[in-house]
């Protein structure tokens, strides 16, 4: 990657479900998911993928048009009604983790379809905290991940909280 | 480069032509910008407020330890503004809509026709073809011009020396990223996409599309697709923009064409020009190249890749 050896390289870079089987075709699926494994300001967490499963019943609810009921998107279905579940069943089987790289930019084709797909950061963040906002989840960053000490530094939180606090209400614009 | 000339000409002229009565014969607002101009799309709909872009605009910028936190949300208890020591802050508003409170976060706008650029004597700004606006501190006589040319409120200053007064603002990170193609820090690092960064006229068919798709989130206007000639950044929102804090009232027209807002900078031209006047020359020389800020670390950082 071109951010190699820069602070932000792979931040957050999530990587999700390296191959889970498609339930449908009877492959077991997997319980528990490790996630974030190459973030440097949070911490992997394990993902409980069953209680998942039995909370939503439907696996749409999540991996849209990956498995599970037929396309319901009204904006997917006036091409995909009767297409069958795709193969790729994992979120960055599509999703790309680096979507702002130059040749990402350069091929990206406003007049085609596909082209607004979020990185699998935001995939996956905008698919939980949405569904947690409705089910009532937990939706604060460290309530999934941990944040490491590297991540305690960028915000200036933990050890690394300012010193010298001003009188309340002094922060921000003057 | 010419255009620029062009643009500070007109200005100079039309402080003398307003002073009398008040023309519009030089409005311009015909430039689109540079053709490969950046930009990033700011889609308040799906932003949370985690002010991760802060803490990321902080350390890429190598700016000041801040007052409290980046995860301290009190910080919303009031509405912030960009300052010299934080060129982005993301601000909550209360939409009468009765859904759940929109966040926004606000920078520099980097403008297609930048006020704070056609406002400045000494020519320390540069609006450069991905689309940045940047300044070069070297030779900001530290005036304020540009502050009250800019109609987002955006330029600070920076006086920790009398004899060094910096303007400060967002740069797009030019220095360090936009240069080189890639995004800036507070884009990489925004755990739900609010921001998209790509060519401005991409973005623009982009935001467009989002509100085809889907209606119901979006307001249907792209704050800055218009707005003030252009901006390279732009805004979507579910809330009509004024509900979010962005003026409404700016008009298409850049600053270079808009009156009001000029005659209003007369006076302070007219108050600092004799003062300055001697000095200016001198200064504008000193440093012929606008490109670079004063920064030396930005240079070291590039060289890193
Ligand atoms: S927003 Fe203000 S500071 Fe930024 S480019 Fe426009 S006029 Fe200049
Ligand atoms: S573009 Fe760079 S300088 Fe501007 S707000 Fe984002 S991180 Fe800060
Ligand atoms: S990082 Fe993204 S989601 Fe978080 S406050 Fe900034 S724009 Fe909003």
């Amino acid at each position: 990657m071109q951010t190699k050896g820069f602070w932000l390289a792979g931040v957050l870079v999530v990587l999700l479900l390296a191959a889970v089987p498609d339930t449908s075709r009877g492959i077991s699926v997997p319980d528990m998911i490790t996630l974030n494994t190459q973030s440097k300001l949070y911490e992997p967490f394990k993902f409980d993928h069953a209680k998942h499963i039995q909370l939503t019943k439907e696996c749409s609810n999540c991996h849209h048009h990956t498995t599970g009921t037929l396309v319901q998107e009204p904006n997917c279905v006036r091409c995909h009604r009767n297409s069958s579940e795709t193969k790729v069943v994992s979120c960055r089987g599509c999703h790309q983790a680096d979507p702002f790289t130059a040749v990402a930019i350069k091929e990206r084709d406003p007049k085609i379809y596909h082209n607004d797909m979020p990185s699998l950061k935001a995939a996956m963040h905008r698919n939980c905290i949405t569904c947690h906002e409705k089910m009532k989840g937990p939706t604060g960053c460290q309530d999934c991940h941990k944040r490491s000490k590297e991540g305690d530094a960028l915000y200036n939180s933990g050890a690394y909280t300012p010193k010298n606090k001003p009188a309340k209400g002094e922060h921000g614009g003057h | 480069m010419k255009r620029r000339d062009f643009l500070k000409g007109c200005l100079i002229g039309g402080a003398a032509a307003s002073l009398g009565a008040p023309s519009k014969s030089w409005a311009v607002g015909s430039f689109e910008g540079y053709p490969d101009a950046m930009g990033v799309l700011v889609d308040t709909t799906r932003c949370i407020g985690c002010r991760s872009c802060e803490a990321a605009c902080n350390k890429e910028q190598k700016l000041p330890e801040p007052d409290v936190p980046f995860d301290d949300t009190s910080v919303f208890k009031e509405k912030r503004r960009t300052t010299e020591k934080a060129y982005t802050v993301v601000n909550r508003y209360e939409a009468n809509d009765g859904q759940k409170p929109p966040y926004r976060k606000m920078q520099c706008m980097h403008c297609n026709e930048p006020g704070c650029l056609t406002s400045c004597f000494v020519n320390a700004y540069t609006k450069t073809k991905e689309g940045a606006v940047i300044y070069n501190g070297n030779v900001c006589v530290g005036c304020k011009t540009c502050m009250v040319a800019c109609p987002f409120n955006i330029p600070a200053y920076s006086y920790s020396s009398a004899f060094d007064p910096l303007v400060k603002k967002c740069i797009f990170c030019y220095h360090t990223r936009l240069k080189f193609g890639k995004p800036p820090a507070c884009v990489e690092i925004c755990p739900q996409e609010a921001l998209t960064f790509g060519l401005r006229s991409d973005l623009i068919k982009l935001g467009h599309e989002r509100i085809r798709q889907t209606p119901d989130r979006y307001v249907d206007h792209i704050y800055g697709e218009k707005e003030m000639g252009g901006t390279s950044w732009l805004y979507l929102s579910r809330v009509p923009a004024d509900q979010i804090g962005l003026d409404t009232t700016i008009g298409n027209e850049p600053v270079i064409s808009n009156v009001k807002d000029f005659l209003g900078m007369v006076p302070m031209v007219l108050t600092i020009w004799p003062a300055l006047f001697s000095g200016i020359h001198l200064l504008a020389t000193r440093n012929k190249d606008h490109g670079d800020d004063h920064h030396n670390h930005s240079e070291q950082e590039g060289d890193k890749k």
